[in-house]
């Protein structure tokens, strides 16, 4: 279970998160919505702790990540998948290697890494790609590698950021329809951080609004459509009127 | 304006707690299992053998020059080339040899070490490792920097022996001094005293080449352009280490006795 309790952080003049209240129970799937730069990515750091909170706690099934050891936290991180937003794979290795990364330092044999490599990357649509560099991939085709070596190592809690930004709508929904099962077959518990509403309305067990640095809505698919939070209305209305003010410059 | 100094001032303070806590780190790491050994030995061959030319190249062509000059300098005031050998022995082994091999590496391996990390840390590649479980001290910094100190110090002893090289081809070529005087020039006077002094050395640069160039790494921000900004700072803040901690780490070892 993941329990963020009163999140606050910031970055020079700009407070990002300022007091974030979410728990994430075991098998869910989250998904946080909110609009460009509200810090969705920050808070998934944060759990994921490649980010420590200036104020409040994140716990990942009771260890608080803000306080332990480097090496306890790392055994916390063995834990999770993270699909960065731009794939985030190591140039310096072939598709294959990338995938077997996270294996390879388990001490896992070379023949069972080998197995689970293809098996991954046929998860995503991707087979046979192992000696390609990720220079020679497609910004889609990379981030499909990013996922394979998330999911690799059959983490207990798998985060997304913008996991279908980017890709066409018929392989967004082969994402979609991954995460779905992964949950399904894997029990494995999910946050999701996206734009997308098709995926938001088709992936979660649960939504979390996030607007000016707190988490102002949660609920159910359902209860989303149906709110009469003016706020959440606006965002997934996608409408430029409501009290949601952007602050853009008028030309 | 003093808002301004107060922030320059934390952020210097900022970086010197980050970087003597990365320099800890990497110690530590040294000694810590797993032990990255073919990591290591990729970075030994990339930064030593793969150095090799350019830092014997250089060796040579400093060997010549300073034969050249404390030639014709002998000639202008003793009317002969005298103690050319003793004179390029002495300032190569001590002194030109491991600071030379020093900048030459800080040029080929110092700034790919930092743009290297540094176009890891904008596309995010050092937070994948750690989201693989992978503490990036253990897999990136200790390797470089545990070939840093193997390899320079190598390099810094076939640089010191190629300029000598150097300097007897110019001397037995151009100066028309016999080979013998030379060579008894050369080793009569020189001690093994002298050749560590230069040798510790070589081991203090390597770690300050090692240590900045993986800091300026890690800490590189924005995108393209901090690469470049990193990867400057990364070579003038190291050339500076260079030449200043060089008085110090002599007036030492000459205090203690070495050289």
């Amino acid at each position: 279970m993941i329990r963020i309790n009163d999140v606050h952080k910031h970055f020079r003049e700009n407070y990002v998160l300022r007091g974030v209240n979410l728990e994430v129970n075991d098998g869910e799937t989250l998904t946080i919505i909110g609009g460009s730069g509200s810090g969705k990515t920050v808070l998934l750091r944060h759990i994921v702790g490649l980010f420590h909170p200036e104020r409040g706690t994140v716990e990942v099934d009771g260890v608080n990540l803000g306080e332990v050891a480097e090496e306890e936290l790392q055994e916390v991180q063995k834990k999770m998948g993270f699909l960065f937003q731009d794939g985030a794979l190591f140039d310096s290795l072939s598709s294959g290697e990338n995938v077997a990364f996270g294996l390879r330092h388990q001490g896992l044999p070379e023949s069972l890494i080998s197995r689970k490599v293809a098996e991954c990357l046929e998860h995503v649509g991707l087979s046979g790609i192992e000696n390609i560099r990720p220079s020679e991939l497609s910004g889609g085709m990379k981030k499909r590698v990013a996922l394979a070596r998330a999911i690799a190592r059959d983490p207990k809690y798998m985060l997304y950021d913008e996991p279908t930004t980017g890709l066409d709508p018929i392989f967004s929904d082969v994402i979609n329809d991954l995460i779905i099962h992964l949950q399904k077959t894997l029990k494995m518990t999910s946050i999701v951080v996206t734009h997308d509403l098709k995926s938001v309305y088709k992936v979660s067990t649960k939504i979390a609004m996030l607007l000016e640095g707190r988490i102002i809505a949660t609920g159910t698919p359902d209860e989303f459509k149906n709110t009469t939070d003016p706020y959440v209305q606006q965002f997934l209305n996608g409408s430029s009127k409501g009290p949601i003010k952007l602050k853009i410059k008028e030309y | 304006m003093l808002t301004r100094i107060e922030d320059q001032f934390i952020a210097f303070l900022d970086s010197l707690s980050k970087s003597y806590f990365l320099v800890q780190k990497t110690i530590l790491g040294c000694f810590a299992k797993p032990f990255e050994a073919k990591l290591v030995v990729y970075q030994m061959v990339s930064i030593g053998y793969r150095s090799l030319p350019v830092a014997m190249l250089t060796a040579f062509s400093v060997g010549m020059v300073l034969a050249l000059q404390a030639g014709y300098s002998g000639m202008y005031v003793f009317n002969e080339p005298l103690y050319v050998g003793t004179i390029v022995a002495f300032s190569i082994v001590k002194e030109l040899g491991p600071v030379l091999t020093a900048t030459v590496i800080t040029g080929r391996v110092g700034a790919a070490i930092t743009a290297e990390l540094g176009t890891m840390k904008v596309t995010e590649q050092i937070d994948a490792l750690y989201t693989l479980g992978t503490n990036p001290i253990k897999y990136l910094a200790v390797p470089r920097f545990l070939a840093c100190i193997t390899m320079i110090p190598i390099l810094t002893a076939i640089s010191n022996i190629l300029s000598i090289i150097g300097g007897w081809v110019v001397s037995r070529f151009k100066l028309d001094i016999p080979s013998t005087i030379y060579w008894s020039d050369t080793l009569d006077f020189l001690r093994i005293d002298d050749f560590f002094h230069g040798f510790i050395k070589s081991f203090f640069f390597a770690a300050i080449i090692g240590f900045v160039s993986i800091y300026k790494g890690f800490e590189t921000k924005g995108g393209a352009q901090g690469v470049g900004k990193a990867t400057t700072q990364s070579v003038v803040t190291t050339l500076v280490l260079i030449v200043v901690t060089d008085y110090f780490i002599s007036v030492v070892l000459v205090a203690i006795g070495i050289g």
